[in-house]
C-alpha cells in the first residue's frame, strides 16, 4: 500500500528564529502589524509501507537520522494513504 | 603526519587548509566523501564550503556520508580531528561535539576579522597557545550561532575552546564559537586558522592550530 508523508518541522519553543523575524519586520513595513511570527517546513513524500503505523515509525526513524536535529527542532508527521 | 582533508561536493576551503597543514609540516591529502576507510591517517580535518548546498540544514547531509564512518573510527581511536565552519555543523550534526551552529541572530551572512580568546589548550589544536590568549581570526558564515542547551556540562567539562573577545557578532550562547568533544581530541571551530595562517594574509595567528595538530 503507499502513502503520503508529511513532515512538520518547527524550531522549539523559545528558539530564535531570525528569519520569521526579518519577515515580520518586512511586513511591517507594509504596515502590517503581525505578532509570533514563525516559519515551518514541510517534507512531503509518498512510500510504500504495510499499515500506517509502520510507516509512521519509519518517518519517525528518519525525523531523527536526517530530518530534524533534536537539539533546536519538533516536527509532526502526517500519513495518510494515497488518494 | 599524514592528515586527511575531506572533501564534499559544496566544499570551497579545502585548498587552504592543505596549504596550510603544508606550511605546518604536515602531510595533507585530499579524500573525497564516499571513502570509508581513513586508517591510514593520523589526523583528520573537514574544511568549510557549503556542502549538498546547506540544504535540510548546514552539514546535516554531509553528517550521513560514508567518510564519517570513518571520522568516528578515527576519533575512537583518540586522532585529533579538527572541523572549521561548514565542518564544526557538520561534526555538530553528527554529535561528536555538543550543541549546533545555527542561523546568525541578524539574518546576515558575516565575513570579517574577529578578536577570539583561546579557552582551552588541552586541545592538540589550541595546545600551542596560552590559556585566555587573544588571536585574530576572520569568520565568514550565515549559520554561526552556537546554541547548546546543556551549556553548564560544556563549562564543567572545559569544552569550550574558542569565544568571541568583545562583540558577538552572530548571537552566539557566550560568545562560543568552538567547542570540543569530552576528551579533547574532536574540535569543532567556526573561525578559519587557515585564512590567518600567514602574515600576507593579515594574521598568521591561525597556523598554531595546524602546527599543534601535526606535533601531537
Amino acid at each position: 500500500m503507499k502513502y503520503d508523508a508529511e513532515v512538520k518541522i518547527s524550531l522549539k519553543k523559545g528558539m530564535l528564529n531570525p528569519e520569521a523575524a526579518t519577515i515580520q519586520r518586512a511586513l511591517a513595513l507594509l504596515k502590517y502589524q503581525v505578532e509570533e511570527t514563525q516559519t515551518i517546513k514541510i517534507i512531503k513524500f509518498t512510500m510504500e509501507g504495510d499499515g500506517e503505523e509502520l510507516v509512521r515509525q519509519k518517518v519517525d526513524e528518519m525525523c531523527q537520522r536526517l530530518l530534524c536535529n533534536p537539539v533546536i527542532h519538533n516536527y509532526e508527521i502526517g500519513i495518510n494513504p494515497e488518494e | 603526519m599524514n592528515i586527511a582533508v575531506i572533501r564534499f561536493p559544496g566544499s570551497n576551503c579545502d585548498r587552504d587548509v592543505h596549504h596550510a597543514l603544508e606550511l605546518a609540516g604536515g602531510k595533507p591529502e585530499y579524500v573525497w566523501w564516499n571513502q570509508r576507510d581513513l586508517s591510514s591517517f593520523d589526523g583528520i580535518i573537514i574544511p568549510g564550503g557549503f556542502s549538498y548546498g546547506d540544504y535540510l540544514r548546514a552539514g546535516a547531509i554531509a553528517a550521513i556520508t560514508p567518510v564519517i564512518e570513518g571520522i568516528k573510527e578515527a576519533v575512537g581511536e583518540d586522532k585529533p580531528v579538527l572541523g572549521i565552519c561548514n565542518g564544526a555543523q557538520i561534526l555538530a550534526e553528527i554529535g561528536l561535539v555538543p550543541g549546533v551552529f545555527t542561523n546568525n541572530s541578524k539574518a546576515k551572512f558575516i565575513c570579517r576579522w574577529t578578536d577570539l580568546k583561546v579557552k582551552t589548550n588541552r586541545t592538540p589544536f589550541t595546545s600551542m597557545y596560552k590559556a585566555n590568549e587573544v588571536i585574530k581570526m576572520p569568520i565568514a558564515h550565515a549559520e554561526g550561532r552556537y546554541y547548546n542547551d546543556e551549556i553548564e556540562k560544556l563549562e564543567d567539562q572545559d569544552q569550550i575552546v574558542l569565544a568571541f573577545e568583545g562583540e558577538n557578532p552572530n548571537g552566539s550562547l557566550l560568545s562560543i564559537t568552538g567547542v570540543c568533544d569530552e576528551k579533547g581530541n574532536v574540535c569543532a571551530v567556526m573561525p578559519h586558522p587557515e585564512r590567518a595562517s600567514e602574515e600576507i594574509l593579515g594574521s598568521s595567528d591561525g597556523l598554531k592550530f595546524f602546527k599543534g595538530m601535526v606535533n601531537y
